[in-house]
């Protein structure tokens, strides 16, 4: 009996780990086979799907639902054109490196005032930083270039040590699915210590673990930074697949479509944000074509169905096994 | 000196339509716990809705009123098929239910009546001069009907047989349904009520500044904006809130750009949740 559920964990970690591997290995030869359009939009997906987990630390495991992610990835592509633009030659690594921190400074003020409000008053605060963030943005045309945003060229692809390279389609795709794929595994790792199982004690009962003793505002900080800066990171890598920043990523649309996404996928799966940004860009390239603009009509109202009939989201019958 | 008083009229009619919009707002999450992301785009549809009965009819006051029916209609509808389902959730749900309602409102309208902006002409003509601008009449006659509609609410929610019903639900949602009050009944007027306020205030706004299918989203974040900083759920609180805020944007135009006005009411709304979280109009909790 005491060695029941030892043994039972043990062949769906075996699982998780065949499964894993299966997918990347799918995702390291889609770009070979697939053609050009398809190429590109395999790396997108996973673009925003770096956005959208960056948001479920908060909504699936820490209970904070946050409707102001756009900041934090529109702060990463600013920081990554803020590199390109001003430093010569345009250096891959400084990129991220600026990117990260304009999104983690960002991070840091909200963090700050919005970690002390809970539930709907978090949603709302975060929406308004972000509108703010969005305002200094769209309007302070000197340095961020206003409604046209910036443009730059594509760093190369270096590797410490291995020279350099122009980006190709593919190689870029490897670039992204490489930051992606260690990104995901360290947040996985990060939620799996006693880090992560404090915050889901938050998302679960937030009064008891504060009677617990744990002083939950630090965690929530903590966790607010962390998600921000993976944002952040994905915002690097669009900007730098797109070659542009511009404040129509700051705005709250990009936020909503990351909310959107989570609540899909299956909100505290980590995987499933993937799975939902995989699930809503193809619904949209797919209705688009007939439906022009107007995809969100029927996009919105699957989206309300899923809200009300499938809330754990497309992947959460899978919740318990991807967290193993 | 008189850019100060101009601004301070501007900030009177502003804050008077905000408050309409507000009171439906928080009188939907008083009784519900429902933040409606969708309000805006109520309200933006309420104001397509009046532009189109204005260019058929040419009556401004029968498009105001067939505005806010068929926006009360729309209230019904929506709240019995997506909300109705959510009650007894986590009020977060409701959030994510009604922006999902709101992107298919707001595409709704722009496959309706297209992308340009709506005019609707001024019902009442005239101007006076303030300084040295012809200030149009309308507007003041705006804050006051606005004045009217609000006053006629909270009449209604003070006296009414169903205004009462309705406060008592929104105290206590279970010793309501106990003393024989239709609560999910109560659920579907308010939430026709809210949408209808929203409707009427799109169709009073419109000759200010036209008509888009964009314009919810602004309107939805100013009253999220007012109906914090008064109190989440106070109806006196959101109103002075409201005229609080488009008083500071006000003068705060006159400063920087319209644009970055906003930031004003941004910085409100933080400071508020920070330190006095209940809301800035009502006493101190004990």
């Amino acid at each position: 009996m005491t060695t029941a559920p030892a043994a039972r964990r043990t062949p769906s970690a075996v699982g998780y780990r065949i499964g894993l591997t299966v997918v990347l290995a799918l995702l390291a030869l889609a770009p070979l086979v697939l053609p050009p359009f398809w190429q590109r939009f395999v790396t997108e997906i996973l673009i925003w799907g770096l956005l959208a987990m960056s948001s479920d630390i908060l909504i699936g495991y820490t209970g904070m639902v946050s409707f102001g992610h756009s900041a934090f990835f529109g702060l990463g592509m600013y920081g990554a054109a803020a590199a390109l633009l001003t430093v010569k030659p345009p250096d891959l690594w400084l990129a991220g490196l600026y990117g990260l921190v304009g999104a983690g400074v960002v991070a840091a003020f909200v963090a700050y005032f919005a970690t002390r409000l809970r539930d709907i008053y978090f949603a709302i605060s975060t929406l308004v930083f972000s509108q703010i963030f969005y305002v200094i943005i769209f309007t302070w045309t000197e340095v961020t270039g206003g409604e046209n945003g910036l443009t730059f060229s594509q760093p190369r692809l270096s590797l410490l040590g291995l020279g350099s390279d122009r980006f190709t389609p593919v190689t870029l795709h490897w670039f992204v699915l490489a930051v992606v794929t260690l990104s995901y595994l360290l947040i996985r790792r990060i939620l799996q210590s006693p880090f992560g199982k404090v915050l889901e004690s938050i998302r679960e009962n937030e009064a008891r673990t504060r009677a617990i003793g744990y002083h939950i505002e630090r965690y929530k900080i903590v966790a607010v930074m962390l998600s921000g800066l993976c944002a952040g990171l994905a915002g690097v890598l669009y900007a730098i697949q797109n070659k542009f920043a511009a404040p129509d990523f700051v705005f709250f649309t990009v936020s909503g479509e990351v909310v959107i996404f989570n609540v899909m996928g299956g909100m505290g799966t980590l995987v499933g944000p993937f799975a939902g940004a995989a699930f809503f860009l193809l619904l949209r390239e797919g209705l688009s074509r007939f439906l022009t603009e107007y995809y969100l009509i029927p996009l919105g109202m699957i989206f309300v169905a899923i809200v009300i009939f499938l809330p754990q989201g497309l992947l959460g019958f899978l919740r318990r096994r991807l967290n193993q | 000196m008189a850019q100060i008083i101009i601004q301070t009229i501007n900030g009177l009619v502003n804050g008077m339509v905000l408050a309409m919009v507000a009171s439906g707002l928080t009188l939907i999450f008083g009784i519900m716990d429902i933040v409606n992301f969708a309000h805006g785009d109520l309200l933006m549809l309420g104001a397509f809705v009046g532009a189109t009965v204005l260019t058929v009819t040419g009556n401004f006051w029968l498009a105001l009123l067939a505005a806010a029916i068929v926006i009360a209609a729309l209230g019904v509808l929506l709240q019995v098929t997506t909300l109705r389902p959510l009650i007894g959730r986590d009020p977060l749900t409701t959030i994510l239910a009604t922006f999902g309602v709101s992107l298919v409102l707001q595409k709704y309208a722009l496959w309706q009546w297209g992308p340009s902006v709506r005019q609707i002409s001024e019902p009442v003509p005239g101007h006076f001069t303030l300084f040295y601008l012809e200030y149009p009449w309308y507007r003041v006659a705006t804050a006051l009907l606005a004045g009217l509609i609000i006053g006629a609410l909270w009449l209604f929610l003070k006296y009414g047989k169903y205004g009462i019903w309705i406060r008592a639900t929104t105290q206590d949602r279970v010793m309501a349904q106990a003393m024989g009050i239709p609560v999910p009944l109560v659920h579907t007027a308010v939430f026709a009520i809210g949408s209808a306020m929203a409707a009427a205030s799109g169709v009073l706004f419109g000759p200010f500044g036209g008509v888009t299918q964009t314009m919810g989203f602004d309107f939805t974040l100013r009253a999220f904006i007012v109906v914090v900083v008064g109190g989440m759920g106070n109806l006196g609180g959101s109103i002075l809130a409201s005229i609080f805020v488009s008083l500071l944007e006000a003068y705060a135009a006159l400063v920087v750009s319209p644009a970055q006005a906003v930031i004003a009411s941004f910085v409100v709304l933080v400071l508020t949740m920070l330190f006095r979280p209940t809301g800035l109009f009502v006493p101190t909790p004990k």
